[in-house]
């Protein structure tokens, strides 16, 4: 092996006594062994690389000839017929019922949430903090379906007089009036959502919260701050990034949760007319492809369905990435 | 089984940071060199070159010469995994295996090599624990973990790991900043034991330690702030500590910096 | 935070209001809570203190209901033994009973498979990632693990579909199903194995090299032998995830009420799919009670997995 010259990554240089916890490339040797073992772990992340491309390239390659065939405006119709002569189809309800549910969700989840941490780092006493985190962590062992069963079955006959009541009294407001939907609507499928987001929101917020450096802390109950004072001048603020990220994966996993969805949605009947109301029906991308499962019969009417999961795909790759911004700019920040 | 060293003319990279320049000198086998000098002067850097450890940091590279006898240790056909069997390492902070008993981090360096003969790994075990002054310690409880042991007893632990390979030379890069001084004092005893077998090289902060273990002392410094570091002068112990040649080495020994 | 509507709550007059001069005149209220500051201070840390409560409480009501639902509809199925022994052969919606046990193979058949599969691919990436990446390749496959572990379900079902039956033209089956989940359990390998890596201290990887030990067996005998236990303990989490995927079934494993081992050819029967025919006629007691005694089934494999890997991992850290 000859002497590496010139590595031009300056953020890799290392203390003068050469403490750095990555391995140079040195360490290994021409031998069979790590040539082998080096190998293989280089193909493993390539093979994570081409897989994630495919990923990309098979739903836009499948997605592009039912797109070329679409009679009607893919982002702006409301109609939903791939199949047949003339196929139409556009995803507008489905984009207004995945983000609206998932706002409803984000509204619930991300104050409780990020309450329950401030619970378990600041307030709970020492005893009752690993139990009650293992227990908001559990929530999210809970598999995705038996929220779903959970919602349909048990929850939703409690919910409906409360919406009722809402109609009611709020319904002159748009986005609370009544529409006659007597199954799940928008804003019940937020709820559910909320609660199965609930934990991710929590786990990251704790986490930062827990990181808040005690001299941030005793700085400001040094100066009498009550623990409320505390929390808002130290605790808040350093946690802010981790909180924001931890909504947007949250998010992510709203918008493209599928089957506690698919179990609550009430499908619109054909040529309904639009509404603002939250407590309108309505498929969101994943109920709608997975409700279809069976239908497809034809490249023509998948390619429909595999445009709808690439729209989703690409929803849910910016949301992800915003958080994974948010989360980079924070670590620059603290090392 | 020990080796005399000779470097010549040696610099040491960091990327394109030069952390240590024209290094020349030879290491006596059999005897105990100390390295001294101030935090930061490349002592710890250039002990590294010597079984090419600084290699495993990104970027890490020389220029020069080291010779172990009539050996180029960067030959181009040279490995640097053999390079490291035959110089071993004890390092500043005790590191025994965690997941490995006292009897298996002794042997690891014979079994991950691929030496599987029990009686062979038996001998080596307590030859190398008695070697390391640990035996009467620990024979009845080898099977235990070794990080169960005393800070004193890992880094003599680590000791035997190093010789249970039969190195030619023991590099020590400040191996008692992490112990207290009865310890500290046990290992420089080692110490002493240990160069009649092998050729050894200590770094240390401490100069009444290298007064008290070494044979000869090799003084480095910066040369100014931001400069690669270099060697000042090496000398019998004695001289260094009584007469030295120059100045620098004068005013770091009696205290008036570093 | 001073604004008029805070002013209601006579407490959250915070450090900011108690040293801000009342412009024009001080209000009554102002007044008063000038007069009492630590009072009205006190108030404020008890009401945030009473919201924290709070939430940490409404967190927990749907947990336990959940929870209380599904044991209380669902465990005399698994009390009877032919829930763990027979399958829903010629059992229609409206009979009673019937077992289990052909899901359960199922599952746990699907996800050994994915796990066979995904485990080697995802720990070897985060070896990559910890021990030999630096660089473009490596900031690359980190963008990539990312953006696969945000990947719905329902889209890494699709591309299965996409590739393995409209492109291959090879039907819908239990394989099909167990390669989606393994896009979804990939990154959560990666991730979980490069964080137990990255606790692995460095003096460890020195002390091997030092010793005359080539890198590869460093890594697997020192370095992976470290981490093992939390290596273990993020696979299991994993599982656990994947487990209780629906959707990548829905599309890809459409399913049977028999026993069925072979992964590769026809329907495969797995508990989520149990769940979703009964759910159809959730309006009779009989397949209600199948419903709710599957998801029981199903949370308590999920929980037995990640019992077991919070035990490991415990273990594990209490022998550092």
């Amino acid at each position: 092996m000859s002497t590496v010259t010139g590595v031009s990554a300056a953020d890799e240089l290392p203390q003068p006594d050469g403490k750095k916890p990555r391995q140079g490339d040195r360490a290994s040797t021409g031998r069979i062994g790590d040539r082998l073992f080096g190998g293989a772990a280089t193909l493993s992340g390539v093979i994570v690389i081409v897989l994630v491309t495919l990923i990309g390239a098979f739903l836009v390659v499948q997605a592009v000839p039912a797109l070329m065939n679409n009679s009607a405006s893919f982002f702006t119709s409301r109609v939903w017929a791939p199949g047949g002569e003339q196929p139409a189809f556009g995803i507008l309800e489905f984009l207004w019922t995945t983000v609206a549910a998932s706002t409803v969700a984000m509204l619930l989840a991300v104050p409780v949430g990020v309450g329950v941490a401030l619970f378990l780092t600041q307030y709970a006493p020492t005893w009752l903090r690993g139990p009650a985190a293992t227990l908001v962590d559990l929530l999210a062992a809970v598999p995705s379906i038996v929220y779903g069963l959970w919602g349909l079955v048990t929850f939703f006959p409690v919910w409906k007089p409360v919406q009722n009541g809402i109609e009611d009294t709020l319904g002159w407001f748009p986005l609370l009036a009544p529409t006659g939907i007597s199954g799940g609507t928008i804003f019940f499928i937020g709820i559910v959502l909320s609660i199965m987001v609930l934990p991710i929101v929590t786990a990251l917020s704790r986490e930062v919260f827990a990181q808040t450096p005690t001299a941030h802390k005793e700085g400001a109950l040094a100066l009498g701050a009550t623990q409320w004072e505390m929390i808002r001048t130290s605790v808040l603020p350093f946690g802010r990034p981790g909180v924001i990220s931890a909504a947007m994966l949250a998010l992510g996993r709203a918008l493209g949760e599928t089957i506690a969805v698919t179990f609550l949605v009430s499908a619109l009947a054909d040529g309904s007319s639009w509404t603002w109301s939250l407590f309108n029906g309505g498929e969101t991308f994943a109920s709608k492809i997975a409700n279809n499962a069976a239908e497809f019969s034809n490249p023509g009417k998948t390619g429909a369905y595999i445009a709808a999961g690439l729209v989703l795909f690409v929803l849910t790759f910016i949301v992800n990435s915003i958080a994974r911004v948010v989360i980079e700019r924070r670590k620059a920040f603290t090392e | 089984m020990a080796k005399r060293i000779d470097v010549s003319d040696l610099n040491v990279y960091y990327g394109s940071f030069k952390a240590v320049e024209g290094v020349s000198m030879t290491v006596e086998p059999r005897s105990v060199t100390a390295f001294i000098g101030p935090s930061g002067c490349g002592k710890s850097t250039f002990l590294r070159t010597l079984n090419r450890m600084h290699e495993v940091v990104p970027g890490g590279r020389v220029e020069g010469k080291v010779m172990l006898d009539d050996q180029d240790l960067y030959a181009s056909s040279m490995d640097p995994v053999t390079v490291r069997r035959t110089v071993g390492m004890v390092f500043q902070r005790p590191n025994p295996f965690p997941t490995m008993s006292i009897y298996d981090n002794v042997a690891a360096g014979l079994r991950l090599n691929g030496v599987k003969n029990k009686k062979t790994l038996d001998g080596i075990v307590e030859q190398s624990l008695q070697g390391a002054n640990l035996w009467t310690e620990v024979k009845d409880r080898l099977s235990k973990p070794g990080a169960g042991l005393s800070g004193g007893q890992q880094q003599r632990l680590c000791i035997a790991r190093a010789i249970a390979v039969q190195p030619q030379v023991l590099l020590m890069d400040e191996p008692c900043s992490a112990l207290d001084p009865i310890s500290t004092l046990a290992i420089e005893d080692l110490v002493n034991e240990l160069k009649n077998d092998f050729t050894i090289v200590i770094v240390t902060h401490n100069m009444q330690q290298a007064a008290r273990v070494s044979d000869r002392t090799a003084f480095f410094n910066l040369k100014a702030t931001g400069e690669p570091g270099r060697l000042v002068e090496i000398d019998d112990t004695t001289r260094i500590f009584n007469n030295p040649a120059e100045q620098a080495t004068e005013d770091y020994i009696s205290g008036r910096f570093g | 935070m001073s604004t008029a509507t805070d002013r209601r709550v006579p407490g959250d007059a915070a450090v900011d209001d108690a040293v801000a001069p009342p412009g024009g005149g001080p209000s009554r209220d102002a007044l008063a809570e000038m007069r009492n500051p630590q009072r009205s201070r006190a108030v404020t840390d008890i009401v945030a203190r009473v919201v924290m409560w709070g939430a940490f409480l409404v967190a927990v009501v749907p947990l336990v209901w959940i929870l209380g639902t599904v044991v209380a509809k669902g465990v005399h199925m698994l009390t009877s033994s032919t829930w763990w022994t027979g399958n829903q052969r010629n059992i229609n919606s409206d009979d009673f009973g019937g077992g289990a046990r052909h899901a359960i193979e199922g599952t746990l058949q699907m996800v050994g498979v994915t796990a066979l599969i995904a485990v080697p691919i995802g720990v070897l990436t985060a070896v990559y990632l910890v021990e030999y990446g630096r660089g473009p390749l490596a900031r690359m496959i980190s963008f990539t693990v990312d953006i696969l572990s945000g990947i719905p379900s329902i889209v890494a079902a699709l591309f299965i579909y996409a590739v393995w039956v409209t492109t291959f033209g090879i039907g819908r089956s239990g394989f099909a199903a167990s390669l989606a989940l393994v896009l979804l359990m990939i990154p959560v390998v990666v991730r979980s194995t490069e964080e137990m890596l990255k606790l692995v201290p460095n003096e460890l990887r020195e002390a091997a090299y030092a010793l005359g030990v080539p890198k590869w067996v460093t890594v697997v005998k020192v370095v992976l032998r470290t981490a093992f236990s939390g290596i273990i303990t993020g696979v299991l989490l994993g599982i656990a995830r994947v487990m209780g995927e629906t959707a990548p079934l829905l599309i890809l494993a459409p399913y049977t009420k028999n026993f069925q081992r072979d992964l590769f050819n026809g329907n495969f029967p797995t508990l989520p799919m149990m769940i979703n025919q009964d759910r159809g006629d959730y309006a009779l007691a009989t397949a209600a009670e199948r419903m709710w005694g599957a998801a029981l089934t199903l949370i308590l494999l999920v929980l037995l997995l990640n019992i077991i890997g919070r035990a490991i991992a415990h273990l594990g850290s209490v022998k550092k």
